[in-house]
């Protein structure tokens, strides 16, 4: 019986290579390692507890990802396997991975933009493959690019530009922005406003944030007050630390929806996300977590996923090879998203559908049906090839 | 076999031949619709357990098994008097995608959420295997000759090869992302697979496991990523190869001997599965947006009639008439 089974392998193998490149199993074990790098900040306190940012955030996806790669793994003799380092708030992710990071071909990383771009450029980062999972920051993937880093998070022009077009199908295009005083907020409200300029919705109004008093006593005064306009149709609210987001909708002068951070929120993932099989993950990494996935989980896993789908279909575990998989056509990624997923090859940005979803519901999936592209309809969403700033990935393919 | 000439459905409804009765599992209100083949008509409606999907019957069509996904059992209609009966078969968790041994005794079972495939003897109500799996399992299909099972696990994009006679796992065949669906061809020689997200059929030669085949599909005016093929059927004859193209709202029409796409034929939105009625003139498809089934005349590759059933309609079975 083994030896029946060996010589099948050996068949398949063979037939793979001659009949379809594109499949070809490994023959011999393979142990991947994979090396977490988490860089934790000193969050704001958020004004409500009921929904606090888990201390977990991102790794529990990278580690169902593992589970769900041994379980593929097991039977074509590869192993996955998981090192988590972990930097405090006071300390500094770079120096303290430094040495782990020679060891290791492949990293998957959780750390602003400024911590991210300081592990890319270490010498050991050198030739290595690290994915983002948790900066949306957009120059990360235009003039800061790295060759060497692909991302799995959307950016937030992404979630905006998905955002817009949603706003638009429904001519809902008089916008009033409500923006936060911090860095991230600041960003997502240019971001908002590049999107309205990009699809044709206009910012009619906007107020920045800019009391640090507890919203939630004052709301019913201060929210009508900052949203008193004669007309828009819908309120903005750039509030990516959970500031005051939560306590707009129904304070507004006008009976309007709420957008956002909050609201009808764009993200790459939600809990509430369930069609096509998500159903599944989300049953999965809650019986791991005990908790809802987060985008931030949703990245790791997908991370993961690129990964061992490279290995799997290559047979190679380094990180050349897995770059140049994920980059090329033949990547088309099964996410629980009812479309494949690749990356686009001049960034390194993964093309995903964006979802747009309440707490309690997926309201839209975007690309909105319409919005055309002559390349994929994913591409409407974040920077195009052509206005690219991005120079690592080399010439356009 | 008497094949009269049939010009129009009208016509060919006044034959008694054609009263069969069609089963479509309804996913999304937890019933079953019960089509009368000759009217192409809903005849009656049967409550089963929660989100019932995948729906296979006995050899001697005297029973229907039913995947109630969300009760996590496996039901069993009595074709004769209509009523579930009182004993269900042990399914393992979240069963799915099902197929009966030519044996009319085993039945395997995919556990999508535990990565496993669950064999049960329908007789004694007991399992007699649990194969280990990819991750989500979902496409389970034992050969004709009774010697061969697969299972494809979606996110795992394999195929699992298994002994049906030993009752072992064999092999294992990496196909495209997402592959959902297998069929053996009448004869066992030959496997079809779809994968829904990878947008492709997979044809295996069973003996070797070898790939010898990948078809594509291109419908002019559908966006690429909107083709995703599920559900397979292929007549007995050799001739055809009909595949459910998901969100494109289409089945293609294949030459299952050049593996040439010959037409693609509109049909209601987000369609699934498909059954054959036994003279195989025509072909029914479940569609889960739409909430009804397409009717498909054979002959002419045309789609003649769509009903209205049940909420998310999944699977078909048919019991010829007479049985």
């Amino acid at each position: 019986m083994i030896e029946r089974k060996s010589a099948w392998r050996l068949t398949l193998a063979v037939a793979a290579c001659v009949m379809l490149p594109a499949l070809a199993p490994a023959a011999e074990p393979l142990a991947v390692h994979i090396l977490y790098l988490e860089q934790k900040i000193d969050r704001p306190p958020t004004l409500s507890n009921l929904d606090p940012v888990p201390a977990d955030l991102g790794v529990q996806g990278a580690r169902l990802g593992i589970i769900d790669s041994n379980t593929t793994g097991k039977f074509l003799k590869l192993t996955f396997d998981l090192t988590e380092v972990i930097a405090g708030p006071g300390e500094d992710i770079a120096a303290k991975a430094e040495t782990q990071l020679s060891g290791f071909d492949l990293a998957i990383v959780d750390a602003p933009a400024k911590a991210l771009l300081a592990l890319a450029d270490l010498p050991e980062a050198k030739g290595k493959l690290l994915f983002d999972a948790g900066s949306p920051d957009e120059a990360l993937r235009e003039a800061d690019c790295r060759a060497n880093v692909l991302h799995t998070l959307p950016t937030r022009s992404m979630l905006t530009d998905a955002l817009v077009q949603f706003l638009v199908k429904k001519q809902w295009k008089q916008i009033y922005l409500l923006a936060g005083g911090k860095d991230g907020d600041k960003a997502y409200a240019s971001a908002l406003e590049s999107s309205a300029a990009k699809f044709g919705a206009q910012i009619v109004g906007r107020k920045d944030w800019a009391t640090d008093a507890d919203v939630r006593r004052t709301a019913a005064e201060e929210v009508p007050l900052a949203t008193q306009a004669s007309s828009y149709d819908v309120v903005a609210i750039a509030d990516e630390s959970d500031q005051f987001g939560n306590s707009i909708a129904f304070n507004t002068w006008l009976s309007r929806a709420t957008v956002g951070t909050h609201g009808l929120v764009p993200t790459g993932w939600s809990p509430v996300v369930e069609a096509w099989g998500a159903a599944q993950l989300q049953g999965r990494f809650k019986a791991i977590a005990k908790r809802p996935m987060r985008d931030v989980d949703f990245a790791a896993w997908l991370a993961v996923r690129v990964i061992s789908e490279a290995v799997l279909r290559t047979g190679k575990a380094g990180a050349a090879n897995v770059r140049e998989f994920a980059l090329s056509p033949k990547l088309l990624l099964s996410a629980f998203k009812g479309r494949g997923l690749s990356f686009r090859p001049w960034n390194g940005q993964v093309r995903e559908p964006i979802h747009l979803v309440t707490p309690g519901a997926q309201i839209a999936l975007a690309p909105i049906e319409g919005y055309l592209h002559q390349r994929t309809d994913l591409d409407t969403l974040g920077p195009d090839q052509p206005e690219t700033k991005c120079k690592a990935f080399g010439a356009p393919q | 076999m008497i094949r009269p000439f049939i010009v129009a459905v009208m016509i060919a409804a006044a034959s008694p031949a054609m009263a069969h009765t069609l089963y479509i599992s309804n996913e999304k209100d937890n019933t079953l619709s019960v089509i009368d083949t000759a009217t192409d008509e809903v005849i009656k409606t049967i409550p089963v357990g929660k989100r019932p999907r995948g729906i296979v019957l006995s050899k001697d069509f005297s029973k229907l098994y039913i995947c109630a996904s969300d009760s996590n059992t496996v039901q069993v209609l009595d074709i004769k008097s209509g009523a579930l009966l009182p004993n269900t078969l042990p399914s393992g968790d979240d069963p799915e995608q099902f197929d009966l041994a030519p044996n009319n005794k085993h039945l395997y079972i995919a556990n999508e959420n535990d990565a496993a495939v669950t064999v049960v003897d329908t007789d004694t109500r007991t399992v007699v295997k649990q194969f280990d799996t990819g991750v989500e399992p979902e496409g389970i299909a034992v050969s004709p000759d009774g010697h061969w099972a697969i299972a494809t696990s979606e996110t795992t994009s394999m195929v699992h090869w298994f002994d049906a006679d030993k009752l072992v796992a064999l092999d294992d065949t990496l196909v495209d992302q997402r592959p959902r669906y297998g069929r053996f061809t009448k004869d066992s020689k030959t496997l079809w697979v779809s994968s829904e997200v990878g947008g492709t059929i997979t044809i295996m030669d069973v003996a070797s496991r070898k790939i010898s085949k990948v078809i594509t599909f291109d419908i002019p005016g559908v966006l690429h990523d909107e083709v995703q093929p599920v559900g397979i059927r292929l007549t007995s004859d050799g001739k055809y190869a009909f595949v459910a193209l998901g969100p494109s709202n289409h089945v293609a029409v294949v030459d299952a001997n050049t593996y040439e796409v010959l037409k693609y034929i509109l049909v209601g939105r987000r369609v699934w599965h498909m059954a054959l009625t036994p003279e195989e003139d025509k072909l029914y498809t479940t569609n889960g947006v739409s909430g009804d089934v397409t009717v498909i005349d054979v002959k002419t590759l045309e789609p003649t009639k769509s009903i209205k059933v049940g909420n998310y309609p999944w699977g078909a079975a048919i019991v010829p008439s007479g049985k």
